[in-house]
């Protein structure tokens, strides 16, 4: 049963294809792990056991029914608690919407469960997606398996969690200013964020509807595009969504190469408190594709100075309003009503009870930022340098394919070190946002360990909005040099759980 | 601009609906100040000749035909109800606006 | 303060010009809602149409309703407004339990439509433009329940019940510039304009409108400044008058209490106020200790709405002939005044009338029954014309056998009256009830004959030149016949027979 649990996505998809292990096999494998790990990790918020094997039962009925399955039949995934299942809780982290179960499924989780992936539960996540560390769950922070005293990453530390232990071959995050990339990056995992519109947000609960962004993760490049296949796509429910087809990502994941592509470097990132051994680590990782054909330049990109400032302006307002429909009337948490409180008092009883430290602050430094008087100098200037930060990247695109920098500035901080001082929490996104900003396609893929801490560093790669499979192709690139040159893969040397 | 008083803090949180304790009043207030003097900076680089960017998409004219679809029905509508009577929400007084 | 604290309308407009801004909100008539596919339909069961986007339920998404968008530009187009090339949602924050996101899904300084203007015409004829501001789309609230309270007021209930069957209902609002310059007539106006927006949107074929159905609804914002004065003074906006009289009510009750407050030396608060049906009068609403701050920003759900020109103009091309254009044009087809065809547009009877001439009817006998009989029966009844249970082919059937002959007016009326009773079409009842004119003229050369011979010094009176005597000879056929005779027809046998000229 063990080797089960390290096979890759591809592998036990082609397994339960061919009949030599069953999905039941597969899913129990996952969930013993689970047993056996999570009370340690705690990536997981809801187990959906029964679920689980019931979808693994029907991938095994249709296959022994000689039905064809798709390359993922059978696959356990870990889903952010931010997607809507009917019948399974759904939390977004937030004791606001502890024990509500929604009627419906996201966008998302459907075409999951019609590609008959099997869906193991909830992961653990930032309260509605805000925050770094995992730490800002309203239901207990999550460990990072390389070690459990540090943040997984966040806002989807859960998914990334369950991938480094093992719990889970595949996840799914939600990427606003980095959710992705950045909790891949510090657990040594590959996380994607698509362009945006390329996946469905419907019933993704809205942290910041113009930056949030749905995204496959994995422990290796190709799993990670073929997740990236079966969510993405135009879906008629999203107003945002982009009506093409998704563009050729297991392809390009399964002809990694990096030959004749111009890279940048983004020279904007560094310096103050950019982690040394990151700093060598993205190094060589740019030396290494130059090593693979590719012809590397310098780019700088000097208006993402003030993208974070953008992000913590555009990002907040939105979820302020977002975040109202919490409100103790028709679904969530109710505090409070003793008959005679009015309406508006149980409602902001609730909304204090429920939420947590970070969410408040975002939704008052929203309400701020958008109040009337303000929303020139905050929103509006905020939407200026948006403005700002694309055109940089245009520049760029206009003479590289991708661009590269570090995903984010440390490795894995320790849980607690950041946990009341909004600012510093802030900037290990400071890599990630401006991507965010611009609608653009990112993945973060392992390029090492940092040496003053052991813990594994993410080389971020950058493509323009709709070319998500230079992502893949580079990402397979990288991802093939890097393990030859180790002999395997990053997570062989997380510790033992 | 920034500078951001306790008085503000608490406007601010009754827009909001968030019914805050004195202690996270003052809390808040010294975060948001921090806070919103780093974020203020976004205002030097908006000049006047920079149109805002509201969404990363140039999407226009997204539309769906006049068609019925199913939705859900009363009875999963108030599945997460805190309280209902008469297949409606039940919710506390609403303070009037008579 | 009550009534008799106000000044006299009269007193009030000695000193004081009024200014209006009238804010219309329609629904649409769209299958579905503006932003979701839940169904529309009047009447279902309490949340019954509704689904993760109408009541807000985490993660759900907004997608615009195309046909919301037709029915927002061809209002705009018929109220001569520009339409937008470009132009966004936004969101409208403020907490309200019948507001399933805590916030409505609005527009703000990007209207779909705006800068135009709608003719009125007034009951002596006279032409007053009104200006428009703008025409913009947006959503419909929850209906709530207020329970525990007096007579299902907000004020002292307990609580209340949501149902979301109405959350998300299209809505369009159209608003004014400020109407200056009505003088004495701004009740009139007011009201004229809302009808005439109301006649406008039933020819788009976009709503029905019906303001006893909150399909359409009214905001009233007035306030009053000293003759010669250009600066507006404070307003009040009285919100949700819901019907034409109101309308004309409150504006008219508004002149007179904003008077007796300036009167006093007294301030206008802006605030906003209810109008009461029971005595017409309007009261202050909730003062909010804070003004209201609603941090409108760009609906980021969703994405522009950019209107081609081309497809503008073929909706342009494709509007109706707009109501007022089309009355006068029928009011000289009709042969009437200004004022008839007030009247009969205030009765609803224009376009019964219109499809009575269609079915063959004369338009002096259309117009004759609608405006006389059926409407009194309406009135009687206490409902709309149109919803008699007779239809325009009925009453241009009965117009047909009183130009043949076959009944009378007395007959026709009886007619209608079964039509009305459900006891069939009026062939039938005539059939029934025998109503049909005694045209045998055996039969009433002998009622002739016998009235004469009954009557006798009356008819020596006829035969001796008092030809107006023979009317109480008629009136003797007639009631032999039991009115089934053709009157015109017995009094030319009678003079024949009595040898007079007619
Ligand atoms: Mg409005
Ligand atoms: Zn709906």
């Amino acid at each position: 049963m063990d080797d089960l649990i390290r096979l890759t996505a591809a592998e036990l998809g082609a397994r339960v294809a061919d009949g030599s292990v069953s999905a039941v096999e597969v899913t129990e494998a996952h969930l013993a792990r689970i047993d056996a790990v999570d009370e340690k990790v705690h990536a997981f918020l809801h187990v959906d056991r029964e679920g689980a094997l019931a979808q693994a039962r029907a991938v095994d009925a249709k296959r022994a029914e000689g039905e064809r399955l798709s390359p993922l039949a059978g696959v356990p995934l870990a889903l952010k608690d931010i997607f809507t299942t009917e019948g399974v809780p759904t939390t977004a982290g937030s004791r606001i919407l502890d024990g509500w179960i929604p009627p419906y499924d996201a966008t998302v989780t459907r075409r999951l469960k019609e590609a008959g992936v099997v869906i193991l539960g909830k992961t653990n996540m930032d309260e509605f997606a805000m925050g770094s560390s995992t730490e800002n769950s309203a239901f207990g922070h999550t460990g990072n398996p390389w070690d459990l005293t540090r943040v997984p990453g966040g806002s989807g530390g859960g998914s990334s969690a369950a991938l480094a232990a093992f719990e889970a071959p595949l996840a799914i995050g939600t990427d606003t200013g980095g959710s992705v990339r950045q909790p891949a990056s510090v657990t040594g995992t590959v996380g994607v964020k698509p362009t945006y519109g390329g996946i469905s947000r419907y019933g993704m609960i809205a942290f910041s509807s113009s930056l949030d962004q749905a995204g496959p993760c994995a422990r290796n490049v190709l799993d990670a595009a073929l997740l990236h296949e079966v969510i993405g796509g135009h879906d008629p429910l999203d107003s945002t969504s982009i009506d093409a087809p998704v563009p050729p990502v297991v392809e390009a994941a399964r002809n990694g190469t990096a030959a004749g592509l111009r890279v940048g470097v983004i020279t904007d990132f560094g310096g103050e408190g950019f982690q040394l051994g990151v700093m060598r680590r993205f190094e060589e990782a740019v030396a290494l594709l130059g090593d693979l054909g590719a012809e590397v330049t310098e780019v700088s990109c000097p208006s993402f100075e003030a993208a974070l400032a953008a992000y913590y302006l555009i990002a907040p307002s939105e979820c302020s309003s977002n975040l109202a429909r919490f409100d103790a009337m028709r679904y969530g948490l109710r505090i409070g009503d003793d008959g005679t409180r009015p309406a508006e008092e149980v409602t902001s009883l609730t909304r204090e009870a429920g939420f947590g430290a970070e969410v408040k602050r975002r939704i008052m430094l929203g309400t701020y930022a958008l109040s009337s008087g303000y929303y020139d100098a905050y929103y509006g200037s905020a939407q200026k340098a948006r403005t700002l930060v694309v055109r940089d990247f245009q520049r760029a695109f206009d003479h590289v394919d991708v661009l590269v920098a570090p995903t984010t500035p440390t490795t894995a901080f320790p849980i607690g070190e950041r946990a009341d001082d909004p600012m510093a929490m802030y900037r290990a996104d400071l890599c990630t946002i401006p991507v965010s900003l611009a609608g653009n396609a990112a993945l973060s893929v392992p390029c090492g360990l940092a040496p003053e801490d052991g813990l594994p560093v993410g080389l971020q790669i950058i493509a323009p909005a709709m070319a998500d499979e230079r992502l893949y192709r580079v990402g397979a690139a990288v991802e093939a040099a890097f393990q030859a040159r180790w002999g395997h893969s990053i997570l062989e040397e997380a510790p033992a759980l | 601009m920034p500078g951001i008083t306790r008085e503000e803090v608490a406007h601010l949180a009754r827009l909001a609906r968030l019914e805050l304790t004195a202690e996270e009043l003052d809390h808040f207030a010294g975060q948001l100040d921090d806070i919103i003097s780093a974020v203020a900076r976004v205002a030097d680089v908006a000049t006047e000749d920079v149109p805002p960017t509201s969404h990363p998409l140039p999407l226009t004219n997204v539309m769906r035909p006049d068609e019925v679809r199913p939705g859900l029905t009363a009875e999963q509508a108030l599945s997460g109800a805190p309280a209902q009577e008469q297949r409606r929400f039940k919710v506390p007084q609403i303070l009037g606006e008579e | 303060m009550t009534v008799t604290d106000l000044v006299s309308y009269e007193d009030a407009l000695a000193s004081y010009d009024p200014v209006m801004g009238l804010e219309v909100h329609v629904e649409l008539g769209t299958k579905t809602k503006m932003f979701c596919g839940c169904a529309t339909t009047l009447g279902a069961e309490p949340n019954s149409q509704t689904c993760p986007t109408c009541l807000g339920l985490p993660g759900a998404l907004p997608v615009v309703n195309a046909t919301g968008v037709e029915s927002a530009v061809r209002i705009g187009l018929a109220l001569n407004c520009e339409i937008a090339e470009w132009c966004r949602f936004a969101r409208k924050n403020y907490f309200y339990p019948d507001m399933p996101k805590n916030f409505q899904t609005s527009q703000y300084d990007e209207p779909i439509a705006y800068n135009g203007h709608l003719d009125i015409q007034l009951a002596d004829g006279e032409v007053f433009r009104i200006d428009i501001e703008r025409a913009h789309m947006e959503e419909d609230t929850g209906k709530s329940t207020h329970i525990g309270g007096a007579t299902g007021r907000i004020h002292g209930a307990s609580h209340s019940l949501l149902d979301y069957n109405r959350a998300g209902i299209p809505l369009i609002e159209i608003v004014t510039k400020p109407i200056t310059g009505a003088g004495a007539r701004a009740p009139e106006v007011a009201r004229a304009y809302v009808a005439e927006l109301r006649e406008l949107i039933r020819a788009l074929g976009v709503s029905e409108a019906r303001m006893e159905m909150g399909q359409m609804r009214c905001d009233v914002n007035l306030s009053l400044r000293p003759h010669g004065r250009e600066k507006f003074g404070t307003r009040s906006e009285t919100k949700n008058v819901n019907s034409l009289r109101s309308v004309e009510r409150a504006v008219r009750f508004e002149v007179q209490r904003h008077a007796a407050v300036l009167d006093d030396g007294g301030v206008i608060v802006q605030e906003t106020r209810h109008f009461h049906e029971e005595n017409g009068t309007t009261t202050s609403g909730r003062v909010k200790e804070e003004a209201e701050d609603y941090r409108y920003f760009p609906e980021p759900d969703l994405v522009p709405v950019a209107p081609e020109k081309e497809w503008v103009e073929r909706l342009r091309a494709g509007l109706p002939e707009l109501p007022l254009t089309r009355r006068n044009r029928l009011r000289e087809e009709w042969g009437i005044s200004a004022h008839e065809m007030q009247s009969a547009l205030n009765a609803g009877a224009v376009e019964l009338v219109v499809a009575t001439v269609e079915a063959g009817a004369d338009a002096a006998s259309a117009r004759k029954w609608w405006m006389g009989e059926l409407a009194r029966r309406a009135n009687e009844l206490g409902v709309e014309l149109s919803t008699l249970p007779i239809t325009p082919s009925q009453v241009a059937r009965v117009a047909a056998l009183v130009a043949e002959g076959a009944l009378n007016d007395k007959l026709a009326r009886q007619a209608i009256e079964g039509v009305l009773a459900g006891e069939g079409g009026p062939d039938e009842v005539v059939e029934k009830r025998g109503l049909r004119i005694v045209s045998d003229e055996g039969a009433l050369g002998q009622a002739v004959d016998d009235a004469i011979a009954a009557n006798a010094a009356i008819a020596d009176k006829v035969r001796g030149g008092k030809v107006a005597a023979a009317g109480a000879l008629v009136g003797a056929v007639m009631k032999a016949t039991r009115g089934q005779a053709d009157a015109g027809r017995a009094r030319q046998l009678i003079l024949e027979r009595l040898g007079v000229e007619g």
